[in-house]
């Protein structure tokens, strides 16, 4: 069974433009890339696959479950969907420690941390080598710790599908290319289907096994690379 | 030295029930109208604005025609639960709420919209809702900003003169706030009782400003 399959259409209207978004592709392969320039409508399917576009119409289903169908009135809220996403810039919550911010997807309001949700933050923060950072705050945090923490975060609510967009754009290019290497280590050890939003074709070489390509919200064919850089 | 604690004490009291009731109602819509824009926000916007520029006896006057005992909705508070608001000091929490609201409002909006708003999608993708999303993201990453709003106010409501002056009267301890008690002072030419009354309202009202710049400062 495909692990990912999208059909989305959607409209996005800013005051100086109106974007239409209109892709249809399946990813069967445990690591995909979506590969496009900047614009291109990449990180809005990354959106829209999370539940976070209310706008979106079409389908989107992951091993077969639907989370969005929008001919059978089904739309999952983002909340419902248990899709981890690792936002550009990471998005951790900067009041929050390393391990609350771990511990959100797990304790729902009012509620307290019990034992195994104890037990999963330790089993995250063993695997992400974060013990020694567990009470520091994001700002005090280097850009490669950061990721961990935040690929970390999104894989605490046991994800059916994990989201990367542009894991790497953040960071500076001597620390990209490590980080490229530590990050495409680990994706190698989590087993959740994954896809990844980038513009830069070395990611896709280190941190997929596939790739899909993305021109003006249209899948393109991907030689030659849409936008080559 | 009654001359100056009784209206002192009037004056915090109804100053801090109309910043609880302000910063609930403020906070509330200055997020409401910083999610995202909807059909009339600029109107809500300019609506909830107007107690600043408005004369303060303009809202009195309006509060008079909503609360008072043949008021829109005074009427059926006295009939139905024998309530009025009138020359009382709940009448002059009421006019306070009312002149200090767009201070939280104003504030409480502004910080929300400098919240980023991944911090709230990334909190909806591991599972929380709207109200989660709040109250552990969204209200904490505001919270200076909201403070500083909510200090404003409480200044604001502990000076407020003419609306309440129209709704609750000046009725020395009952509903004599320090502002009015003063006005009354220099009337009855009574300096030394108004220089007194003076100096500790702007006491209260310099630790309120220094407090409140204080907290936006640390924002940045």
């Amino acid at each position: 069974m495909a692990a990912l399959e999208v059909q989305l259409q959607l409209t996005l209207h800013s005051p100086d433009r109106s974007f239409e978004l209109n892709v249809d592709f399946t990813a069967a392969s445990q690591r995909t890339a979506l590969i496009g320039p900047s614009g291109s409508g990449k990180s809005t399917v990354l959106q829209a696959i999370a539940g976070l576009l209310p706008q979106a119409r079409g389908r989107v289903r992951v091993g077969g479950q639907a989370l969005l169908d929008t001919p059978r009135g089904i739309d999952l809220p983002a909340r419902e969907r248990r899709v981890g996403v690792v936002f550009q810039d990471y998005a951790l919550f900067p009041h929050m420690t390393v391990e609350q911010n771990l511990q959100f997807g797990l304790r729902r309001l009012g509620q307290r941390v019990d034992a195994g949700h104890a037990r999963r933050v330790d089993a995250l923060i063993r695997q992400f080598d974060l013990a020694s950072l567990r009470g520091a705050l994001p700002r005090n945090l280097s850009g490669g710790q950061r990721q961990r923490v935040a690929l970390a975060r999104a894989l605490a609510i046991e994800p059916r599908l994990l989201l990367l967009d542009e894991p790497l754009s953040a960071l500076d290019s001597p620390l990209r290319k490590r980080l490229r290497h530590e990050l495409a280590e680990m994706l190698e050890r989590v087993q959740v289907p994954t896809l990844l939003v980038t513009h830069d074709p070395q990611d896709v070489e280190a941190l997929a096994q596939d790739m899909i390509c993305i021109d003006n919200g249209r899948i393109v064919d991907c030689d030659p690379l849409p936008g080559a850089v | 030295m009654h001359a100056l604690f009784v209206p002192l004490w009037l004056t915090l009291k109804v100053a801090l029930f109309a910043t609880l009731i302000a910063a609930a109602i403020g906070i509330a819509l200055g997020w409401w109208l910083a999610r995202r824009p909807f059909p009339g926000r600029s109107v809500v916007d300019s609506l909830l604005m107007l107690p600043m520029v408005l004369p303060p006896t303009v809202i009195g006057y309006y509060l008079i025609v909503l609360i008072g005992r043949n008021g829109i909705l005074g009427q059926y508070l006295d009939r139905w639960f024998g309530i009025n608001l009138i020359f009382t000091w709940q009448g002059a929490v009421i006019a306070a709420s009312v002149v200090s609201l767009p201070l939280v409002y104003k504030g409480a909006r502004a910080a929300f919209e400098e919240v980023d708003g991944r911090f709230a999608n990334a909190a909806r993708t591991l599972g929380a809702g709207e109200l989660e999303v709040f109250l552990r993201v969204s209200l904490p990453l505001a919270i200076r900003g909201i403070a500083a709003g909510v200090m404003l106010a409480f200044a604001r409501a502990m000076g407020e003169f003419g609306a309440t002056l129209m709704i609750a009267g000046n009725l020395p301890g009952k509903t004599q706030t320090l502002s009015i008690a003063v006005y009354e002072a220099v009337q009855a030419g009574n300096d030394r009782q108004a220089l007194w009354l003076t100096l500790v309202i702007s006491l209260v009202c310099i630790g309120v400003l220094v407090a409140s710049g204080r907290l936006l400062q640390a924002r940045h």
